[in-house]
C-alpha cells in the first residue's frame, strides 16, 4: 500500500515544488466569477440521472423487483379475474391484466424502488452533498427519480404492447387518456416516495413503509381487483385514493369507457393528489439523516 | 489589488443557530475572513464549528444575525454564490457503488467551468483511482476525493469542515501543501479542525469556538502571546518549593504543586528560567524531568476550556 502517498507527492509535492506550474493550475477567476456562464439545469438533471442509472444497474434485488413483478403479478390475479363475470361488468381480461401490470409497474418500478433510492441516497449523505453544490433541490429530487421514472414509462409501453398482441386486447380507443394516465401515475408515484421516504430511516425498512400505500392501491385503486367489484359506495371513496385516478385514466384509454366529464374528475383528483404530494415533500422532505 | 485585500468575501454578523430541539448551537458570533486568507475555526467537539459552516455554505438559514459570502446570502441567493464556492462536509457523501471517476463525472456535470477530472482527481493524488468504487476507499482517500470535488469548480472560497480527520500524517503535510499552493493562488479558504497543530502552521487567522461562542481570535501568534508560558521539574527529595528564590522576583505569574512536581507559569520565560537555572547550580540541586515550553495554541485552547468549566 504505498500508492496513495506516491500519488499525493506526485499531484501535490511535485505542483508546489515548480511553484508557477501548480500556481497556474490553481488559479481562481477572481472577481470574474459573476461572468461565468452558468451550467443550465438539464445538463445538471443529466449528470445525476445519470449516475442514478448507474446505481440502479448495480442494485440488482431493485432491478428484478422493477422488472419482474409488473410481469408476473397479473398472472397470479388472473384466477380471480376469471371468477368475476366480466361480461356482465362489461369487463374483459386483456385491459384488466394490462391495468393490473401498468398499477404494479407504479407500485414497484417507480414508488417503491424510489423510496429506497431516496432513503439511500439520504443516509450516504449524498443529498446533502449535492445540496452544497449547484443543483436546486427540485433538480437533485427529480434527477434521482428520472431513471425510475424513465424504466416505468418504458415497461407499460412494452406491456401495452405486448397486452394488445398476446391476450388480443385489441388497440386502446382513446390512446391519449392512457397516456395521461401513465404519467399522472408516474409523477405521483415518485412524489409520494419522496414523500415516503422522509419517514424512512433505512433503505432496508423501505419494504415496509411502502407498504402501506402498495396495499391500498392494490385492494382499492383497481390494480389487483377492479373497482367495479367493489360496492357503489366503497368503490367512490376509492376513487379518491391517489392512484386511483391514473389506474381508471388507463383502463379507460383502452376501454373507451369514460366520459369527458368523468375523465375531467379524474385528472383533477389525479393533480390535486400530485399538489398535495409536492406540498408534503417541500414540508417534510429529510435532506440528510437523523442525529 | 489595493481594495481586494481589505475586500471581507466572507462576513458573519451576530450568527446565531437554534436546532428543532431548542439548542442554541451558535450564540451570537462575528467575524470575518479577507481575499486570499486561511481562516480556521477551531474547538472542540460541539463547541459549533460545523453547525457554523453549515450556516456559511447555505444549507440551512441561519436561526439569527447574517451571512455574507461573496456579497451574497448563501442560502438565500444560493444561484449567485454556489458556482463560486466549493465545499467539503465533514463526512463525504457519495453513492459507495459508484467508481471515483463516475463520481467525478456526475460532479462536473453539476459545476459550472469545471476542471478537467482527471485534473481535479490528480491534485489530489487520486489520480490512479478513477476506476475504483467509492466503497473500496480508505477513509483517507475518500476525504480527498471530497476534496477533489471542492475544487472542481476552481472556487473562489473554499469550506473545508474538518479536512484532514482520517488521513495520517503524511496526507495531511499534503493537503496542508496543497490549501496553501490554492491560498497562494487567490483563493479565501475557511475550515474547522480539533489539530490544534493544524491551526498554527495553516491558518491566516483563527477563532477559537466554544459552546457556541468566539473565545479568542486573531493569529495565531496573538492568540498565543495571551497565554503565560510554562515550566515544570521535579525537585530532589527534601527540597520544597519555599526553598526557591522568592517567586515572584523569578517573574512567575502563577505556580502549582503536585506531589513532587512544580509548575510555574510566566510571561518571562528566558528571565524565569535563567534565574531558575542559577539558583539550581549555585544550589546544587538537580531539577529532575525539567520542561521548558514558551505558549503554544494547546495553552490557549486548555486555558480557555479551564476558563468556562471555573465559571460554571
Amino acid at each position: 500500500m504505498n500508492g496513495p502517498m506516491d500519488h499525493i507527492e506526485a499531484g501535490v509535492g511535485a505542483g508546489a515544488g515548480t511553484g508557477s506550474s501548480l500556481g497556474r493550475r490553481l488559479f481562481v477567476g477572481g472577481r470574474g466569477g459573476g461572468a461565468r456562464v452558468l451550467v443550465p439545469s438539464r445538463r445538471r438533471l443529466r449528470a445525476l440521472a445519470r449516475a442514478e442509472l448507474m446505481l440502479l444497474g448495480r442494485n440488482r434485488g431493485a432491478v428484478l423487483t422493477a422488472l419482474l413483478v409488473p410481469l408476473a403479478l397479473p398472472f397470479t390475479v388472473r384466477p380471480a379475474i376469471d371468477q368475476i363475470d366480466l361480461k356482465g361488468m362489461g369487463l374483459s381480461v386483456g385491459p384488466l391484466m394490462l391495468t393490473a401490470a401498468i398499477g404494479y409497474s407504479f407500485l414497484f418500478a417507480v414508488y417503491t424502488s424510489l423510496v429506497s433510492a431516496y432513503v439511500a441516497r439520504r443516509e450516504e449523505l449524498v443529498l446533502k452533498r449535492l445540496r452544497t453544490g449547484e443543483p436546486e433541490d427540485v433538480e437533485i429530487l427529480t434527477g434521482t427519480a428520472l431513471p425510475a421514472v424513465c424504466l416505468g414509462l418504458a415497461q407499460a409501453l412494452l406491456l401495452a404492447v405486448g397486452c394488445a398482441v398476446l391476450l388480443d386486447a385489441g388497440a386502446p380507443k382513446a390512446p391519449y387518456l392512457t397516456v395521461l394516465g401513465l404519467l399522472l401515475g408516474l409523477v405521483l408515484s415518485a412524489a409520494l416516495a419522496a414523500f415516503t421516504s422522509a419517514f424512512t430511516r433505512t433503505a432496508e425498512s423501505a419494504q415496509v413503509t411502502a407498504l402501506p400505500l402498495v396495499f391500498v392501491s392494490m385492494v382499492g385503486s383497481g390494480i389487483a381487483v377492479p373497482t367495479d367489484v367493489l360496492p357503489h359506495r366503497a368503490a367512490a371513496v376509492c376513487e379518491l385514493l391517489p392512484l386511483s385516478p391514473a389506474i381508471r385514466l388507463v383502463r379507460a384509454g383502452w376501454t373507451g369507457e369514460l366520459s369527458a366529464y368523468q375523465a375531467l374528475v379524474a385528472v383533477a383528483t389525479a393533480l390535486a393528489w400530485t399538489v398535495v404530494a409536492v406540498f408534503a415533500v417541500r414540508r417534510w422532505f429529510r435532506w440528510e439523516p437523523r442525529r | 489589488m489595493e481594495d481586494s485585500e481589505h475586500e471581507h468575501v466572507i462576513e458573519v454578523t451576530d450568527l446565531r443557530r437554534v436546532y428543532g430541539g431548542g439548542f442554541e448551537a451558535v450564540r451570537g458570533i462575528t467575524f470575518s475572513v479577507a481575499r486570499a486568507e486561511i481562516f480556521a475555526l477551531l474547538g472542540t467537539n460541539g463547541a459549533g464549528k460545523t453547525s457554523t459552516v453549515e450556516l456559511l455554505e447555505g444549507l440551512a438559514p441561519p436561526s439569527g444575525g447574517r451571512v455574507r459570502v461573496l456579497g451574497h446570502d448563501p442560502h438565500r441567493e444560493r444561484a449567485a454564490v454556489r458556482p463560486r464556492t466549493g465545499v467539503m462536509l465533514q463526512e463525504g457523501g457519495f453513492p459507495s457503488e459508484l467508481t471515483v471517476g463516475e463520481t467525478t463525472r456526475m460532479w462536473a456535470g453539476c459545476t459550472t467551468e469545471a476542471r478537467p477530472e482527471a485534473e481535479a482527481l490528480g491534485l489530489v493524488g487520486l489520480g490512479g483511482k478513477a476506476d475504483v468504487r467509492v466503497k473500496q476507499l480508505s477513509g483517507g482517500e475518500r476525504r480527498r476525493l471530497d476534496l477533489a470535488l471542492a475544487l472542481l469548480g476552481r472556487p473562489e472560497v473554499l469550506f473545508l469542515d474538518e479536512p484532514t480527520t482520517g488521513l495520517d500524517a503524511e496526507g495531511r503535510r499534503a493537503t496542508w501543501e496543497l490549501v496553501r499552493a490554492l491560498r497562494d493562488a487567490g483563493t479565501t479558504v475557511l475550515l474547522t479542525t480539533h489539530y490544534l497543530e493544524e491551526a498554527e502552521d495553516l491558518a491566516d487567522r483563527l477563532a477559537i469556538l466554544h459552546e457556541g461562542h468566539i473565545a479568542a481570535t486573531g493569529t495565531p501568534a496573538e492568540v498565543t502571546a495571551a497565554q503565560p508560558s510554562r515550566i515544570s521539574f521535579r525537585l530532589p527529595r527534601g527540597y520544597f518549593l519555599g526553598d526557591l528564590p522568592p517567586l515572584g522576583r523569578l517573574g512567575v505569574c502563577g505556580h502549582e504543586t503536585d506531589g513532587d512536581v512544580i509548575r510555574l507559569r510566566t510571561r518571562e520565560l528566558q528571565r524565569t528560567t535563567t534565574a531558575l537555572l542559577v539558583w539550581a547550580d549555585a544550589a546544587r540541586v538537580e531539577l529532575h524531568g525539567l520542561d521548558v515550553r514558551s505558549a503554544s495554541l494547546e495553552e490557549a485552547f486548555l486555558g480557555i476550556a479551564r476558563k468556562q468549566e471555573v465559571a460554571r
